[in-house]
């Protein structure tokens, strides 16, 4: 078996036993299903929000799958990361509709009020910036996710909104 | 079973929760426990009630009145008028269908809906609710009535051809996993809606699960499988999470999992969730993932039907045509037949996105035109402009102008007019869209989403991304095109995948119908559409500037200048055409040169 020699950076998350409790959980959850690779890691990324490479030796260990196939999988789809993002994420529907609606003007408008660019994090660790794929809410376009919820027809004057409702969110 | 004299059904797909669905729904219910009216009056979730432009929404049986564009406020009144009084609240029923019958959800004549019947009309979480529209009815008489055989024969005759795009007929394929030697075998379901544009599938889902799972169910029982996977995309949480509920529902009511509705026939079905790659869309890719792997797709042969998930027969359609299924068993070969064109029966769900003016999920019979799409059912471009072209097939269709208005919509015409079919994608342009910059925001998009696999993909979207970015920039060069054409065929003739293979529709497509556009920008450098960044000015009409300031405090560079009252001016050296100037003046004096 392969042995995990890295050293573990010290805010990596596996050590906290608390979540090296929850991963455990979902491994031992789903170990047996055929193909368990994709379901851990799409569970992990929901409850922790990120996966680092001492976490994917640890999964691959206790998968007994090559650590390589564990990387080459969080390597290939978008959804996996292997940073932590802000604590909450807007995300600029690239869809077409939304395209041709505006959205290049949109994220030109959030770098200004932000000051970061599309995949930074704020520096004060609170926003993430992101665009994402076709949302299916196409009839609003330009659409905006803040975290899990959809904002239709955002035009760059209205953006500061967004980022207000954010501050509301938090205030509460 | 608790009696209630009237359900509500509450629309809560994205759209209408992004503008206050929930808050409706609480207000509603706050009203109806105001009004000591809870137990009579039921509230439902729902996705999908038609007017998707106009949520929130709601529907009320047995009436069948449709309430939209509400807001929390309005509940007092409509509990009040609809549910005490018993009258029709006018002033808040949907404004393009204002007429209370039977076809309320249907906004226009000219569709007919299949897949998409039971949306909106049932509570998709209470599989009840499905029964009682005669589901599950199908997989009975296929159990009790029909060989494995016979459901093939009557596929077969129905004309039923794969609604994900390729158009392959379903019973073909299901007869090449049927006679596949092998066990066990597989049956997977492709809900990786992955086209910009498209949620036909996403609605189904969510709309109305149980007919995609009974669908697999006959299909299960025709090959001869046991084990069934259904692969939705990460993007749609509520679809999956509806889906788990409707297996779980299902399998109490021993309609999945041993011995179904006592025969011997056995079957379960699991959720498997993508992780936000578009190449998952492609057959081999997504099973690749489904076994827990990068989602890389492999050549065929062997297909699927010989070799597919774990090395064993395994068969995979798209969610609207396994919803398409139970109704084709229930109602006949024929019934189904008679609809369509001579080799495209049936219908197809189509997204109509963009330019037009009722945006939303449509069903049409196939063999329709597509003015009468856009023009009749979408009721033409919005603002009153000129329409330009319609986009058909997501990122690997083409785009169409509009001496094509008039072909029929099957897969065969789709084809050869340059375009396709695909999963139901359409998005329709006005005149003021720039066609060279359409083409290279979906190279962006397949080169993005190329797994990198084989190099004609790899390499050769990166190459005509670069030239058409060179192109917008302004620095297009004579024997451009013609690169790009070459280029073009050799992707198309060699790549691995579909992904690769259709990747250069787009370009291939719009050079054919709007080259003159390409010249424009590499030999007059202008953009005829004014949406090309580097090749248009933005300037302030100085008659009609009041000096109000507005683009001067909207602008992200501090471009403009001029004294309050003032005329202003853009600087274009610091200008960088976000056009922000121009979507805040409200007095049409920015203009675009």
């Amino acid at each position: 078996m392969v042995k995990n020699t890295t050293k573990i950076p010290e805010n990596d998350p596996l050590n906290n036993p608390e979540i090296v409790a929850d991963i455990d959980t979902i491994i031992n959850a789903n170990r047996y299903l055929p193909g368990a690779t994709m379901v851990v890691l799409n569970e992990l990324q929901n409850k922790i929000g990120y996966i680092t490479e001492p976490m994917q030796q640890y999964v691959a260990n206790k998968l007994h799958v090559p650590v390589s196939q564990v990387h080459g999988v969080v390597s290939f789809y978008s959804f996996f990361t292997t940073k932590p993002r802000g604590k909450h994420t807007i995300k600029f529907c690239m869809g077409t509709a939304c395209y041709v609606g505006g959205t290049p003007q949109l994220i030109e408008k959030a770098k200004q009020v932000l000051g970061v660019d599309v995949g930074e994090t704020t520096p004060d660790g609170e926003i993430t910036l992101e665009v994402c794929r076709c949302v299916g809410a196409c009839s609003q376009a330009p659409v905006v996710v803040v975290d899990d919820s959809v904002h239709g027809r955002v035009r760059p004057n209205k953006f500061p909104q967004v980022i207000r409702s954010i501050q509301t969110k938090q205030n509460q | 079973m608790k009696f209630y004299r009237s359900h509500v059904l509450v629309c809560i797909d994205p759209e209408c929760r992004s503008k206050g669905a929930y808050e409706v729904l609480d207000a509603l219910q706050d009203e109806l426990v105001a009004n000591g009216l809870i137990d009579e009056v039921q509230v439902l979730e729902t996705s999908r009630i038609g007017g998707c432009d106009q949520g929130p929404e709601i529907m009320v049986y047995p009436e069948g009145v449709h309430y939209a564009n509400l807001t929390p406020d309005d509940m007092a009144f409509i509990v009040e008028e609809h549910f005490l009084k018993g009258r029709i609240a006018k002033k808040f029923l949907l404004p393009i269908t204002s007429v209370v019958d039977e076809e309320l959800s249907a906004p226009t004549p000219k569709e007919i809906r299949i897949v998409l019947r039971n949306c909106g009309k049932i509570d998709p979480q209470n599989i009840e609710d499905y029964i009682a529209e005669d589901g599950y009815m199908a997989l009975a008489k296929v159990l009790t009535e029909m060989t494995p055989e016979d459901v093939i024969d009557e596929v077969m005759k129905s004309g039923l051809r794969g609604r994900g795009g390729a158009g392959f007929p379903t019973a073909k394929k299901w007869s090449f996993a049927r006679a596949s030697a092998g066990t066990p075998k597989y049956l997977i379901c492709n809900a990786d809606e992955g086209d910009p544009g498209a949620f036909m599938n996403r609605r189904v889902l969510e709309g109305d699960p149980h007919a995609v799972i009974e669908g697999m169910a006959i299909a299960a029982y025709a090959i001869g499988c046991s084990q069934g996977y259904i692969y939705c995309r990460a993007e749609y949480p509520i679809a999956v999470s509806t889906l788990r509920l409707g297996i779980q529902q299902a399998r109490e009511m021993g309609l999945l999992g041993q011995n179904i509705l006592g025969t011997d026939f056995s079957f379960d079905l699991e959720v498997r969730m993508g992780a936000g790659a578009f190449v998952c869309g492609e057959e081999t890719a997504l099973m690749a993932s489904i076994e827990g792997k990068r989602g890389e797709p492999r050549p065929r042969p062997p297909f699927p039907a010989v070799s597919g998930l774990w090395g064993k027969p395994t068969n995979i359609n798209n969610v609207e045509t396994y919803a398409n299924v139970p109704q084709i068993i229930l109602k006949g070969a024929d019934w189904y037949a008679s609809m369509g064109t001579e080799k495209s029966k049936g219908t197809k769900t189509f997204a109509l996105a963009g330019d037009v003016k009722h945006t939303g999920l449509i069903e049409v019979p196939l063999g329709i035109t597509l003015r009468e799409i856009i023009f009749d059912v979408g009721g033409g471009i919005k603002d009153n402009k000129g329409f330009k072209a319609v986009q058909t097939g997501g990122p690997m269709g083409g785009c169409l102008p509009s001496e094509y208005l008039d072909l029929s919509v099957d897969y065969e015409a789709l084809t050869a007019a340059g375009s396709m079919m695909g999963s139901g994608g359409m998005v329709v342009m006005d005149d003021e869209t720039c066609m060279v910059d359409i083409a290279r925001f979906f190279m962006e998009f397949t080169q993005d989403e190329s797994c990198g696999k084989c190099t004609p993909c790899r390499v050769g979207t990166r190459r005509i991304l670069d030239i058409l970015d060179r192109i917008c920039a302004g620095k297009g060069e004579d024997g451009d095109i013609e690169l790009l054409e070459q280029l073009s065929q050799e992707i198309r003739t060699n790549s691995l995948c579909g992904l690769g293979q259709g990747a250069p529709n787009p370009v291939i497509s719009t050079l054919k119908h709007f080259r003159h556009e390409y010249e424009a920008h590499i030999y007059e450098k202008k953009c005829p559409a004014k949406v090309c960044k580097a090749l248009i000015r933005y300037e302030i009409l100085p008659e009609a500037c009041t000096g109000c300031t507005v683009c001067a405090r909207n602008c992200p560079v501090g471009a403009i200048t001029g004294e309050r009252r003032g005329v202003h001016v853009i600087d274009s050296d610091i200008c960088v055409r976000c056009g922000i100037c121009q979507q805040v003046c409200n007095f049409n004096a920015v203009v675009v040169r």
